[in-house]
């Protein structure tokens, strides 16, 4: 990391874990301190020590932006200073906690935006995150731990990092640590092994992390692609450009919650395809005014969850959500439908008669996926 | 990847392999996909954490260059001297098996796994030496780098250009019980020399084939340890796609999206024929034909005898873990449907835990 004209942005690289205690921050002020040996200009923006006395240790020597208070409902809440580091300026700044939303009354809803403040104004940031934050990872993670995660990230974020490093250990030598109180209290530490820090969910945010890096690299690999590399080696199965047609995926809103889920599925497969994403939703009044007010809300809380995860949304008049979305999609060239399936009592009704059934039946010259119901 | 319900039989099989393996020591291994990324580090720093909280560790063996860090650790550790040996006039360092074995510590640290031992020696290969330790009660840590293990140098050959000429068979990586990558963004690695593009690049393309690996590992010892304990419960943490066979099916599109996504998501494709009474003759070529292709295209290919078809999919991508399936329109007909009702609508309704992808019955119409 070299010192940045402030024309530039800042280099952003992040230290991705599978869980609290695996080691993310311990490693972030390492590098910290090796930067700050170097002679490079680091601060510790944010930091949150959990009491942990090694990590603790690690900060010795590091300049703390102290963090600002911020009253809400009679408590005060401290949250990073970002105009403090802007007013500072130095050439790296560490931030813990990506995923943290911050306190109502900061100037920005997410730690993220600060982060992406920082950046924009030149300064390097480090920052450390845990993969169960990632927004399309959501359902599946609530699905695997029992854990619906409140404090989400959009995909893209994590795309826009220079770098990605993955922190590992072992599940034991983790559930070693929570048992030895290293990570949390006695007895918070107890629930946690039964619960969330259950070995084989462990293993199985774990495998996800890996995976992710893995797809994260290769997206690098996909961008830069074409010039640096020998002619040989450009057919390697890692380095291949897709083949096939690009794709374009088109998902079909409603105002039901499970909407969500479809929006998040959507976003992940059109992420690993390469693919366009589009959402819409289909109503005999565009300004939706039609819809009693608590639909009206969700499907504008849809809406807007997309647009935050970069996809294209359009709202479409029509009185035949299955007519409608099919044209759409002919319109833009959709590869692909992604659709919810229909509540009912039974499957003949559940899918006879249904706008999936209509849909299904209108569009046979296209592919539809039914997305998956996450239950537990 | 998980399969249908072990038996009594192999579960007993499994239990008494695990009892076996606790006489064994344990094999935990620090994975890098290059040199300089950290791993005989790691691979210190839990020696030196053992030893803290009270285990009996010493080193059996380290390479010879070492940075200052490592240096630091190493003088406060017990280290078992190597024994030297003269190959073609040059002094080599073997490591002393022997001497580890009467030592008996309860952790023996190992460094560079894939080194070949000079002829004469014990073992001709260090991972022998180190399955030697295992056998007998001795619990190993130890560091290899990607680029040295046996089944990947194909892939590594493609990258580097380059084959290692000592290696490590996979499954010995395999059967470690516990893994541990270690990842460092390629710039890091090249602090001070400035690197080409294209060697940034090779190594990302490295640490990708390391990252992917090690994912594999986790998610073939998750599944072992979840059946052992008989837990059915589906995880979902790897994609798996099924891709449904019919006679009539567009089966070239679904076969080669369902290996375009594949590739993308580095999962199994698997491929499913439900066989059918009654084809023509030009129906059971067909589905020879498809079957074929699938095989080409890399996905392992099923065959079932059942009545139900959509009933027999599903308990199929059940067991099998399956995330994805695809399926053609053409598991319709008119006339079955209006007696029976449709088998798609069926398959739809049930398999509420994986995506469906429903494709057309044949290439699309011209679009106006």
């Amino acid at each position: 990391m070299t010192s940045q004209s402030p024309a530039r942005k800042g280099r952003f690289k992040i230290f991705l874990g599978y869980a609290a205690g695996v080691g993310k921050t311990y490693q972030m002020l390492d590098e910290g301190q090796e930067l700050r040996r170097k002679g490079v200009d680091t601060v510790i923006g944010y930091f949150e020590p959990h009491g942990r006395k090694d990590t603790i240790a690690r900060t010795e020597g590091l300049e703390i932006i102290p963090r600002r208070k911020i009253e809400y409902r009679g408590t005060i809440f401290e949250e990073m200073d970002t105009e403090a580091i802007l007013k500072r300026k130095p050439e790296v700044c560490l931030v813990d906690e990506l995923a943290h939303t911050n306190v109502p009354g900061s100037e920005r809803t997410k730690r993220c935006q600060d982060v992406q403040v920082l950046l924009e104004a030149g300064i390097s940031v480090l920052t450390s995150l845990n993969i169960q934050h990632l927004e399309s990872l959501n359902d599946q993670v609530w699905q695997m731990t029992g854990v619906r995660v409140r404090e989400t990230l959009p995909d893209w974020v994590v795309d826009q990092a220079d770098e990605i490093v993955v922190v590992d250990v072992t599940p034991r030598a983790l559930r070693h640590r929570l048992e030895r109180g290293v990570i949390y209290s006695p007895e918070k530490a107890e629930k946690a092994l039964e619960n969330f820090f259950a070995e084989h969910n462990l293993s199985a945010l774990r495998e996800i992390v890996m995976r992710h890096a893995a797809h994260e690299i290769e997206e690098k690999l996909s961008a830069g692609s074409g010039d640096s590399i020998s002619p040989g080696l450009r057919d390697t199965p890692l380095s291949a450009e897709p083949t096939g047609p690009k794709e374009c995926i088109l998902i079909c809103i409603d105002e039901r919650p499970s909407a969500a889920v479809l929006i998040r599925r959507g976003r992940r497969v059109a992420d690993y395809l390469r693919a366009e994403c589009l959402a819409i939703y289909v109503s005999p009044d565009p300004t939706l005014a039609h819809l009693a007010q608590e639909e009206r809300e969700a499907v504008e809380k849809h809406l807007g969850f997309a647009r935050n995860l970069r996809i294209e949304t359009h709202v479409i008049e029509g009185n035949e959500v299955s007519e409608s979305v099919v044209e759409f999609a002919r319109a833009r060239h959709a590869t692909q439908i992604f659709m919810g399936r229909s509540p009912s009592q039974g499957w003949k009704h559940r899918v006879r008669g249904s706008t999936l059934h209509r849909a299904v039946r209108l569009a046979r010259d296209m592919e539809i996926t039914i997305v998956a119901e996450r239950r537990r | 990847m998980p399969n249908a319900r072990p038996s009594p039989e192999e579960l007993l099989r499994r239990i008494e392999a695990e009892e076996q393996q606790s006489r064994r020591g344990r094999l935990k291994m620090f994975l890098g996909y290059a040199s300089r990324v950290g791993k005989s580090f790691r691979m210190l720093d839990e020696g030196r954490r053992r030893k803290q909280r009270g285990q009996d560790v010493v080193i059996g063996y380290i390479q010879g260059k070492l940075g200052p860090d490592v240096s630091k650790v190493l003088e406060t550790m017990e280290v078992i001297p190597g024994l030297k040996v003269r190959v073609d006039g040059k002094e080599e360092e073997v490591m002393d098996v022997v001497a580890i074995l009467r030592r008996h510590p309860q952790v023996c640290l190992v460094d560079e796994l894939a080194r070949d031992n000079p002829p004469g020696s014990r073992n001709p290969k260090r991972w022998q030496d180190v399955k030697e330790l295992l056998d007998n009660g001795i619990t190993v840590v130890t560091a290899i780098n990607l680029q040295y293990i046996a089944e990947q140098q194909d892939a590594i050959e493609k990258i580097t250009g380059k084959r290692a000429s000592h290696t490590v068979p996979e499954a010995f990586i395999r059967s470690a019980d516990e893994i541990v990558i270690v990842d460092a963004p390629p710039d890091d690695l090249h602090q001070d020399v400035p690197s080409s593009t294209a060697d940034t690049r090779r190594l990302s393309e490295l640490r990708e084939l390391a990252l992917l690996l090690a994912a594999e590992v986790v998610d073939q010892q998750l599944h072992q340890s979840l059946e052992l304990r008989g837990v059915e419960t589906f995880l979902g943490s790897q994609e798996r796609i099924l891709v449904c066979i019919t006679p009539r099916s567009n089966a070239k599109r679904m076969l080669e999206s369902g290996h375009r996504n594949a590739e993308r998501f580095h999962c199994d494709l698997l491929a499913l024929y439900v066989r059918q009474k009654g084809l023509s003759d030009s129906d059971e070529e067909l589905v020879e034909k498809h079957l074929a292709l699938a095989r080409e295209l890399g996905a392992k290919v099923h065959i079932l005898e059942a009545s139900g078809s959509a009933s027999a999919i599903l308990e199929f991508a059940r067991a099998h873990a399956v995330t994805q399936l695809f399926v053609g329109h053409s598991l319709r007909s008119r006339w079955h449907e209006l007696l029976f009702g449709n088998p798609l609508d069926r398959l739809i309704a049930a398999a509420d835990a994986m995506d469906v992808r429903i494709f057309p019955h044949s290439e699309p119409r011209p679009v106006s």
